[in-house]
Formats: structure tokens, C-alpha cells, sequence
């Protein structure tokens, strides 16, 4: 933990303790220590300093969130394929699955990257809540997006759902109602989305994500310090813009196959 | 007593360098043996305060507020002044010294102002070098704007946020001296006593606003940087905490006050709105360079400003002063603002207004150009009234705003007690009966930066310092005094606040003390004054206990103070029989209204002296001099 | 115009506090917060009450000394506002205006309404200078600033330091306070030489202090009395994450914070 330079200081008298400045100057004898300016600290590893202050922490989140962003980008361009022929998103399918160490890479980078963001989202997190013991009786917000408040609950569900989602389209251990098909995507993916809370859990986090982003997306340039009085507020509109667009694009899935166009 | 005021001999232009030649010097080693004391964390104090750390003293700061950044020097607005001439307007330090000194009616030293003249330019680059944003041109140079009283374009601004700038400047410069160690910052903690050891000034006693405790600190030196008494008044633009405490008690441990009846009223205020007002707003005069200020012809003429045709407004400041115009100084606004007033011209709701309107520059410059110059003002205006002035007139009013007055201090800006030196507004150096706009940052900081570190220094390398400690006697006195009135502030029990008290001084001030006075009402006003403190004494009530944050309490001890101080306000006035400045004494006025001073009997400093608690104070005079500028009738014709 | 004040009362920290409802009578709609604040003082120090406890000074809101929630908003309804300059023509007849502290960690208590900032004192200690001792500086016009970057750097300087940032974000994060001071003295100049050291101390102070950290919300320049962009974050987010990607002789240890987090 941090280390304090050790000056002579007054703060006792804001906190209320019963220390008395009665003194008059500290010895000049001893003045020395008052001369000396900061005291420094041996130097460190950068990396674990700029982990461990809540900057460093939300540019870890925002790089491994832009990271997850393509993820989610490249997925849905790959999902959209359902409203062609099955033999194209199987056979997509199938090429994934053949990468061999290449998919573990990929994978092993994503998980990693999901844990970096999920660990320095708990610390902060927790750090906040350190931060106001006790809350306002009464609070209006004025200034921010419900999704920027939220994004502590968003993230969560997400996450449950990506588990669920593995789970089911993935792993294939949970797929109610139907039976599993290793290799036929498509026909995994019809009978999954007709049973219809499975459709509904998925709009619903799919719906969550988009708000997750449309902060994110904005915030993650603000992390990492990327700022433009003319051109950030363009971009707070562009996160939205393109939430909307990933939201419509997964969405339109579930739903299509909801309404049969896709069978 | 005489009074030395220790001004060089010689030129004026090399008296200052001559003074600092002359200056013994603490030995670099031995400079963090010593200990300063610095009051208040202003402009003034806090640059002191950063610039003696800077050289290594060992110094303890004190401010009343929850940081030095508080202090009321953050709200000037208008600018400070300086003799660059940037603007090639035949600007010099020589002019901006006779400006000042003409500005101040012939009643300062000159040789004080033209050392304030000199170090102006070095307190621009020094504010600079410190980060201060000032406006810029877009070639990259430094802006300039006129300002009210001068005819050339001297002063240098940040918007409307000045005085804000210029003190983060030196409360950053303070911070990193604490970081470093060298200053000890001591926050929410309020001087309460002098302690004077062997006729040296040797500490302070002061008290910890949030637990009540007394504490001594004792030092070699003692600087008061407490800024103006002002709030004398109840209702003025200084900040709410401001107080004479300080001053008054070093005043009462021996140290002479000068000039005490020399108040400035600022033209440029917002209306007052009703009984329960606590203070008042001012807004800079920079507004004067391109408002127009106007009343209606008719008395009494309740129509909307926007509906009185342009015939039957009177400019009155236009037509009075063709040369000056809205620019002439703030002492002659204000009074001609009232004056109109008291005949029935006013305007607003009370009648206690006059209008100060843009239409014309918007007209000419343009709503955009208006609004990069003055928009933080005008917002504020309309926060505060809720009328909007791009479109309808402002409507304003003068107010007391600062004191030309102070502790008396020499060209070393030490009192008359050795040891105890005084800055800013707290001393009463160097605008002399009336303060020119964007002089008090310039004179804060100039005190501040590059007077007081040179000669404290001379102060510490020319004396002795025998150890003190608590036990001492004068120590245990000064302590003892303190808290006998804090115990008997709260043992009262009254049936009056001490708002009501002090809203009541305030108003006996500013009808026989304010813009205009006589030596008829000013006795009215000593007796008044002496009975309502009477009754302070015994009818006051003080809510809570002395040992956690009691506003109420401080507030009580700062006031009675007050009732002593404008008492001595009012006796300078009216042994004043002369009107200059800020000081318009009905009874001395030429034919057609302004101030008559009287160099043959009054060109001096008058110090007065404290002699105990009912008997008169003694004045001593310290004669003026003028070799330079040659004291002539002010006229802005 | 009748209004009702419901006040945080706590007569110390050590002490519990509670919501205690005053009912005003006459309340002038040209009064500002404060004012009325006092009239209710008045009132209870004459019935033999204690005082609301609040801090102010200037009153024309630039000291940035006063400051409490106003129906749940920092500073109250009005945008670009101090509670020194709210009006109480912002309220309407009837209203119960709830009035509480800054609620933050790093603010701790110290009466009814008045909390301890020098946690924003430190940060500043920690390198919101620009290291000049007073006769070093050069001369006025020698280093031009462009009118541009003045500008910008005023726009971030005009930070009062009240604290309402902190109180009104959702995380209790200085960001917006420290981002000003960083982007003020950065945008300069003369604030170059040293702007990637003063962005590690300054940073590294603020992480000590008991704040939380910034998500972008944005309640933090919805409530600044002087309306300080959220992009002044970025700026600090920039400058320190330059700054820590460069070999560095000896890092600033910030100073023991004003409340140790738990």
C-alpha cells in the first residue's frame, strides 16, 4: 500500500481529535525534515502503479471493452448469415471450429480480456461504494444517460446471459425443448429462439448490452483520454447510434424466427 | 509621538532598490530559525506567505475559512493594473504613480505608490509564470482593457475572474509550499490576540474555529494580511466572514490606525432588495466602459426603462464629466448616483437605483462581443434579479466595498510596534483617500511577492529574539483577555441576535458615515453608536457553546469589535474637516458639488493611537509630502 | 411564499444526525438560499435553538466556501448556480425543499451542513502548481499563449473548489476537480515543462484520498457552479497515462490523505 510522506500537518484539527495545536514552531533544532521537500519513494514497476489507481483500471476496462466491442461486431456480421442458406452459417460454423490452437488463442485472449474487465469493474465498484457511505435522502439526477448508471448492473446480466449463451449455443448443455446438433448451427440456433423465454432472455440482454455500450463505447475514449470539445459530443451520439445497430442487428434473430421468416 | 515612515532619500525612481541595498541580510543557513507568522491567506498574505516560505523561513499561515483558497480576494472581478504599456498609450510607471496618487486625492505617500507602480510590471510576469490565464489577443500577447478612472488601457484581466486567478496563483504557490514544508497552513482557525513581548511583536493567540480551544503561537515576526474592515457596514460586497479582528486588536495592543474614515463606495452594485439581504453584490466597474449610466429626466418617472425616449434620459455622468464620462472614479459615481437618488431620480422599486445600460454598445459591438467581455456578469445579474440585461437596463447602486484605511505601516510595511507587519488592504499604504480600479490586487500582491520578503528579512537580521514561551506573562494575558470575552459573550443571554445588532451599526455608518457626512451627524452618530454598544453588552444573545463551530459565536466577537471601530471610523471623520477622496464631508464641497480638500490643514496620515477602553484615542500626524506630483483640485471635466 | 425546510441536523460527527422539517412562512421569493437560511437562524436563536451549522462567505459565488444538497441536486435546481445565488423564486409556494450535506467518504462531517474538503487542499498540494518561486519569472509577453488555449485553460481554472462535483457523482470521484486543475496548468505553457509529473502526483493524491473513481456519468459538471466540461477528465486521463508510460527517477509519495480509507 501507499506510503505517506510524513510532514507536519494539521489535519487533526478538521478531524475532531483532541490533538491541541497548542505548540509554538517545532524545534529548529530538529527543523530539518521541515525543509526537506517530498519525500520520494523507491521507484517502482509502472504497471502495477497504473493498476492499481482507478485511472489505470478504467483504461484496462476500456481497452479490454473495445476489444470485447470488436467480439461482438465480428459475431453479429457472423449471426447475420442466418438469413441466408444454413449451409453458409453452418459451414462458418465448422471453419471456426477448425482453427484449431488458433480458436484457443482467441478464446484464452477473450477470456482474459472479460476477466480484466470484470475484476477492475468489481474493484472499482466496491471502491465507490467505500467512497459514499451514506447516500442522499433525496437524489435527482440532471446530467447522465440512464445507461451510464447503470452500467454496474448492466454488466452483470450480460454476463449471465453470455454463460447462458454459451451454455445453450456453445457447449449445448442447456437447450430446452429441443435437441442439440453439434455442427447445424442454424438448426440449433430456430429451435432455440422458438421457444419463446429463451427468445425473450436474450432480447432482454441483448437490449442490456446496447445500453452497456452506448455508454461504454462513448466512456471508453474519455478513459482513455481521448477528448475533443467539438467532436466528443459527436461521438456520446455515434455510441448510441451504433448500440442501436448491434442491438437491431442480434435481435432481429429471435424475432425473425418468432415470426417464421426464418425456419 | 512622531512617526517615521523610513521613506529612502533620493530619487523616487531608486529609492526602493537604495532601501533593499541597504537591507541586512539573514543568512540563508539561519533562515529556517526563524519564524513567521502570517494572518490570512489572501492575495497578500498568501503570496507572503509562499514567497518567505520560498526563502526558506519557517512560517505558519492562518485563515478563518476551510482553506486558503477562500479568501475573499478570489472576487474581484475587474482586473489589475500595471505600467507595461502594452498598449502604447503613453503609459509609465511614472503615470501610473501620479494616477494613483491624483486617483487617491492627494492623501497617499509617494513614495509607496511609486514602488506599488514599479513592481505592478513584475507582478504580471510572476502571475503568469504561476499559470494565471489572462486574456489574450489572438496574436498570443496579453490583452489590455481600460478600466474606471484611468484614460489609458493598463489593466489585465481573466473575464470577470481576476482576483479569483491571481489568488489560485498564489494559493498553488502556498500549497506547494506546504507540500515542501516550509509553510505550515493552520485553516479554520481565527487570530484573537496580539502577544507583544518587551514591545515586540512575538505570536498570536487564536482560536480553532471547529473545537473552540485557544492556542499560542509564538515567532520573530508577525504579519497581519487580514484584509479590509469594510463589513463594519453590515451591508458591503465583502464576503461575510471578512473582519477586523486582527487589526483591531493589534490596534489595541498598540499599533496605530490610520485613515480610518476613508471607506470606498463602489458604484457598480446590485440594488438592495429587502431587510433580510445579507450582503450585497458588486459587479466590476469594467461594466462602465461600455454601459452607459442614465436616470430618467422627470422624478419619479415609474415607466419601463425600455419606454422612456432617449430625450428624457439624462446621462448625468456624460453631461457632468465630458472627458471622463461613465469612467470617472468610483467616488465621484457613487456620490452623484446617490445624490440624484436622494432628489427622487432613482429608479427600481425602492428608488435607490440608477441604470446602467448596454443598448447602445450591443447596438454598435454586438450581443457576441458584449458577452465575451462581460457574460459572467450579466448572468449573474440575471441570476440574482431575473431581468435580463441584454435587454432591459441594469439597475444599480452603490455600496461600501473596501477601506483605504488601516493599520499605519511604513515604507517597510512594519506598525508601529516593532516586529508586527501589515499587508493589503489591512494597512492603509498606499491609495490615499480613495482607491483607483484594479489598484487593491496590484497592492496585495505587490506586498506581498516582493515587499514584505525583503524586509522581514532586514526586520529578523536586524533584532534580537529572546526566547518566549506560554508561561510568559504577556502571553498568559493575552490569553486570559480572549477568553474572558468569549465567556462573556455567551454569559449575556440577551434578547437581541447579534445580526440585529450589527445590521443596526451598519445602518447608523451608512447614514452618517457613508457616501456623504457632517460633522453634526457624525457626533449623532458616536453617541449612537456608543449606546447601542452599551446595549450589546447586555442584550446580546449568543446561541451554543465555545467548544464546536459557532458561527454565532464568532460572529459576536467579530461585532464587538465593530461597535468599538466605528466609533473611531466616525471620530477620524469628523476630525476630518475636509472632504476628499472617499471622504465627502457635506459641509466642504465646491460650488458646484465636488469634494474641496484642504492641503493647508489636512495634508497628513492620521494615526490614531488607543488609550484605553473609554478614553479618547490619540492622533499622531504624519505630514505628506509631494515632490513629484503637486497636489491640484481633482477635476474629470 | 410558505415554504418548508427540512434540514440535516448533526451536531457532530460522532454524533447521529436526522432530517429536522422547519416550516417558513415568510419566505421572499428575491432571497437568495442562504438568506433564508439566516432568517431561520434568527428565529431559532432567539426561541433558544442552535443553529443550522452551513458554511459560506462570499455570497456571490466565487469562494466556493458554501454548498449542500438541494432536493437532491448539488447546489439545488439551477444550472451553473452556487446555493449562495439560488433564489427562492425557484421554489413554489408550498414546497418542502430537503436540504443535506455533501455525502462523500473523503468529506467527513463536521456539523448539520458543513463537511471537511481539504481532501481537495491535498490534491492541489500534490502538484497543482507550476513550480516558480516568486523572481524567476520571465517576462510578461515573452511566451506568447494563443488566445485559444487561454481560453480553454480558463474555462477549466474557473473551478471554485466547492466539492459539488464529488457530491453529485454517483461515485463520489474529484475527477472533474482534479481534471480542471491538470487541464488549467496543462493547456499552458507555462505549464508544460511539468505537466506529465503533475498529472502522476496530482492522480496518485486523488487515488489516495477517499473518492471513488469516474465512470462518466457526467452528474459532476451537471452540478459544477461553473459548468467545468467533462472533457477535462480525459485531459487528466491523458496526461497520466502518457506520464506512466515513461521511465520516471523517483515517483511524488502523496501525502497522508484527510480520512483513511477503510
Amino acid at each position: 500500500m501507499c506510503r505517506f510522506a510524513t510532514q507536519n500537518r494539521v489535519e487533526e484539527l478538521e478531524n475532531g481529535s483532541s490533538h491541541t495545536l497548542r505548540s509554538t514552531f517545532p524545534d529548529t533544532t530538529t527543523g530539518e525534515q521541515l525543509m526537506a521537500t517530498a519525500q520520494v519513494m523507491p521507484h517502482q514497476t509502472d504497471p502495477v502503479t497504473f493498476w492499481q489507481s482507478s485511472n489505470g483500471k478504467k483504461v484496462v476496462m476500456a481497452v479490454t471493452g473495445a476489444m470485447m466491442f470488436a467480439f461482438i461486431c465480428g459475431h453479429m456480421l457472423g449471426n447475420l448469415q442466418m438469413y441466408e442458406a444454413p449451409e453458409h452459417i453452418n459451414a462458418y460454423g465448422h471453419f471456426l471450429h477448425n482453427l484449431g490452437e488458433l480458436l484457443w488463442i482467441e478464446r484464452g485472449v477473450f477470456l482474459l480480456a472479460i476477466a480484466l474487465h470484470i475484476l477492475a469493474a468489481v474493484q472499482l465498484a466496491l471502491r465507490s461504494q467505500v467512497a459514499r457511505p451514506i447516500g442522499y435522502s433525496r437524489s435527482q439526477m440532471i446530467n447522465s444517460t440512464y445507461a451510464s448508471r447503470t452500467m454496474y448492473w448492466s454488466g452483470p446480466i450480460v454476463l449471465a446471459f453470455i454463460i447462458f449463451h454459451l451454455l445453450q449455443f456453445t457447449a449445448g448443455y442447456i437447450h430446452p425443448h429441443a435437441q442439440f446438433v453439434a455442427g447445424d448451427v442454424y438448426n440449433n440456433v430456430v429451435s432455440g429462439f422458438q421457444v419463446w423465454w429463451v427468445s425473450a432472455w436474450y432480447i432482454f440482454a441483448i437490449c442490456l448490452l446496447g445500453l452497456h455500450l452506448s455508454h461504454g463505447l462513448w466512456s471508453m475514449f474519455q478513459s482513455v483520454g481521448l477528448a475533443h470539445p467539438r467532436l466528443s459530443p459527436l461521438l456520446r451520439k455515434a455510441a448510441v447510434a451504433i448500440a442501436t445497430l448491434i442491438v437491431l442487428g442480434y435481435i432481429s434473430i429471435p424475432i425473425s424466427v418468432l415470426l417464421g421468416f426464418i425456419k | 509621538m512622531t512617526l517615521d515612515a523610513r521613506i529612502p532619500s533620493g530619487p523616487i525612481q531608486e529609492a526602493w532598490d537604495k532601501a533593499c541595498f541597504d537591507m541586512k541580510l539573514v543568512n540563508p543557513s539561519n533562515k529556517r530559525k526563524h519564524n513567521i507568522i502570517v494572518v490570512g491567506s489572501g492575495l497578500a498574505g498568501g503570496s507572503a506567505a509562499a514567497s518567505l516560505g520560498e526563502l526558506g523561513y519557517n512560517v505558519k499561515c492562518f485563515c478563518f475559512q476551510d482553506t486558503p483558497r477562500r479568501a475573499h480576494s478570489i472576487a474581484a472581478q475587474g482586473g489589475i493594473n500595471a505600467a507595461k504599456n502594452y498598449a502604447n498609450d503613453s503609459d509609465s510607471i511614472f503615470r501610473l504613480f501620479y494616477d494613483t496618487i491624483k486617483g487617491g486625492d492627494f492623501r497617499a505617500r509617494e513614495g509607496n505608490v511609486y514602488r506599488l507602480a514599479q513592481n505592478s510590471n513584475k507582478i504580471i510576469d510572476q502571475c503568469i509564470a504561476q499559470g494565471v490565464p489572462f486574456a489574450r489577443e489572438y496574436s498570443g500577447s496579453l490583452s489590455n482593457r481600460t478600466f474606471g478612472g484611468a484614460q489609458v488601457s493598463r489593466t489585465f484581466y481573466a473575464r470577470g475572474q481576476t482576483g479569483q486567478q491571481l489568488l489560485l496563483g498564489a494559493y498553488q504557490a502556498l500549497e506547494r509550499q506546504i507540500h515542501a514544508g516550509s509553510v505550515t497552513m493552520i485553516p479554520r482557525t481565527e487570530m484573537q490576540d496580539l502577544i507583544v513581548v518587551d514591545g515586540q511583536a512575538r505570536g498570536i493567540v487564536a482560536r480553532n474555529l471547529l473545537t473552540g480551544e485557544f492556542s499560542v503561537h509564538i515567532a520573530d515576526a508577525v504579519i497581519l494580511a487580514s484584509g479590509g474592515y469594510a463589513n463594519v457596514y453590515y451591508l458591503t460586497t465583502n464576503a461575510k466572514g471578512s473582519n477586523a479582528t486582527a487589526i483591531w486588536r493589534a490596534y489595541k495592543r498598540g499599533a496605530l490606525f490610520a485613515n480610518p474614515c476613508f471607506t470606498q463606495i463602489h458604484p457598480t452594485c446590485i440594488p438592495v432588495s429587502g431587510e433580510y439581504q445579507s450582503k450585497l453584490t458588486l459587479m466590476s466597474e469594467s461594466l462602465r466602459n461600455d454601459g452607459r449610466i442614465w436616470v430618467p429626466k422627470k422624478k419619479g418617472d415609474k415607466r419601463p426603462p425600455n419606454e422612456i425616449p432617449e430625450d428624457e434620459r439624462d446621462y448625468y455622468l456624460e453631461r457632468r464629466y465630458p472627458s471622463f464620462g461613465n469612467l470617472v472614479p468610483r467616488d465621484v459615481a457613487s456620490r452623484n448616483a446617490k445624490a440624484l437618488c436622494d432628489e427622487g431620480y432613482g429608479v427600481g422599486k425602492s428608488g435607490l437605483g440608477v441604470y446602467l445600460d448596454f443598448s447602445e454598445s450591443i447596438a454598435r459591438l454586438g450581443e457576441k462581443t458584449i458577452r465575451e467581455r462581460y457574460g459572467n456578469l450579466f448572468d449573474m445579474y440575471q441570476r440574482i434579479t431575473d431581468e435580463n440585461p441584454y435587454k432591459v437596463p441594469m439597475r444599480i447602486y452603490p455600496a461600501i466595498h473596501y477601506v483605504m484605511g488601516g493599520l499605519w505601516v511604513d515604507y517597510q510595511l512594519q506598525s508601529t510596534i516593532p516586529g508586527l507587519f501589515v499587508l493589503g488592504e489591512a494597512n492603509f499604504s498606499d491609495h490615499g483617500a480613495n482607491r483607483l480600479g484594479a489598484s487593491a490586487l496590484m497592492q496585495g500582491l505587490s506586498d506581498g511577492y516582493f515587499i514584505i520578503p525583503n524586509t522581514v528579512g532586514n526586520y529578523l537580521a536586524t533584532n534580537k529574539f529572546p526566547k518566549v514561551d506560554e508561561s510568559n506573562p504577556a502571553v498568559q494575558e493575552a490569553l486570559t483577555s480572549v477568553k474572558t470575552k468569549i465567556e462573556k459573550l455567551l454569559s449575556i443571554k440577551g434578547k437581541r441576535t447579534v445580526d440585529s445588532f450589527h445590521r443596526e451599526l451598519g445602518k447608523i455608518l451608512w447614514d452618517y458615515c457613508g457616501m456623504a457626512r457632517t460633522a453634526q451627524g457624525l457626533e449623532l452618530a458616536i453617541g449612537k453608536i456608543r449606546a447601542l454598544r452599551e446595549e450589546y453588552w447586555r442584550n446580546v444573545t449568543v446561541a451554543g457553546s465555545s467548544n464546536d463551530l459557532n458561527e454565532s459565536l464568532e460572529k459576536a466577537s467579530r461585532v464587538a469589535d465593530y461597535f468599538e471601530l466605528a466609533e473611531l471610523l466616525c471620530i477620524d471623520a469628523r476630525d476630518r474637516n475636509e472632504s476628499c477622496g472617499g471622504h465627502f464631508r457635506e459641509e466642504y464641497q465646491t460650488a458646484d458639488g465636488e469634494a474641496q480638500r484642504d492641503d493647508e490643514h489636512y495634508s497628513y496620515v492620521a494615526a490614531w493611537g488607543y488609550k484605553g477602553p473609554d478614553a479618547a484615542p490619540e492622533l499622531t500626524k504624519e505630514p505628506l509630502e509631494f515632490h513629484y506630483v503637486h497636489p491640484s483640485q481633482r477635476s474629470y471635466k | 411564499m410558505k415554504l418548508t425546510l427540512k434540514i440535516w441536523r448533526q451536531k457532530s460527527s460522532n454524533e447521529k444526525g436526522a432530517f429536522v422539517s422547519y416550516p417558513m412562512d415568510n419566505v421572499d421569493p428575491e432571497m437568495s438560499m442562504l438568506e433564508c437560511l439566516d432568517v431561520l437562524n434568527e428565529t431559532l436563536i432567539l426561541s433558544g435553538e442552535i443553529p443550522v451549522a452551513f458554511e459560506h462567505d462570499c455570497r456571490e459565488g466565487i469562494c466556493g466556501s458554501c454548498g449542500f444538497v438541494i432536493n437532491g441536486v448539488a447546489h439545488g435546481p439551477e444550472r451553473g448556480t452556487t446555493a449562495c445565488q439560488l433564489t427562492m423564486r425557484h421554489f413554489k409556494d408550498g414546497d418542502e425543499v430537503t436540504i443535506e450535506p455533501w455525502r462523500a467518504e473523503a468529506f467527513p462531517l463536521i456539523k448539520d451542513l458543513v463537511v471537511n474538503r481539504r481532501a481537495l487542499d491535498h490534491i492541489i498540494e500534490a502538484g497543482g502548481y507550476i513550480s516558480v518561486s516568486t523572481g524567476q519569472a520571465p517576462g510578461g509577453n515573452d511566451i506568447l499563449v494563443g488566445k485559444e488555449s487561454a481560453e480553454e485553460s480558463m474555462d477549466a481554472a474557473a473551478c471554485i473548489g466547492c466539492g459539488a462535483c464529488v457530491a453529485a457523482c454517483p461515485n463520489a470521484s474529484a475527477a472533474l476537480f482534479t481534471g480542471a486543475k491538470i487541464t488549467h496548468l496543462g493547456t499552458l505553457p507555462q505549464g508544460e515543462p511539468e505537466r506529465e509529473r503533475r498529472a502522476l502526483s496530482m492522480v496518485a493524491q486523488m487515488n489516495a484520498e477517499a473518492f471513488g473513481n469516474c465512470t462518466s456519468i457526467g452528474e459532476c459538471t451537471g452540478a459544477c457552479p461553473k459548468e467545468i466540461p467533462l472533457d477535462v477528465i480525459a485531459n487528466m486521463n491523458r496526461d497520466y497515462i502518457c506520464a506512466s508510460f515513461k521511465r520516471r527517477e523517483e515517483l511524488p509519495t502523496p501525502v497522508a490523505p484527510a480520512v483513511q480509507r477503510a
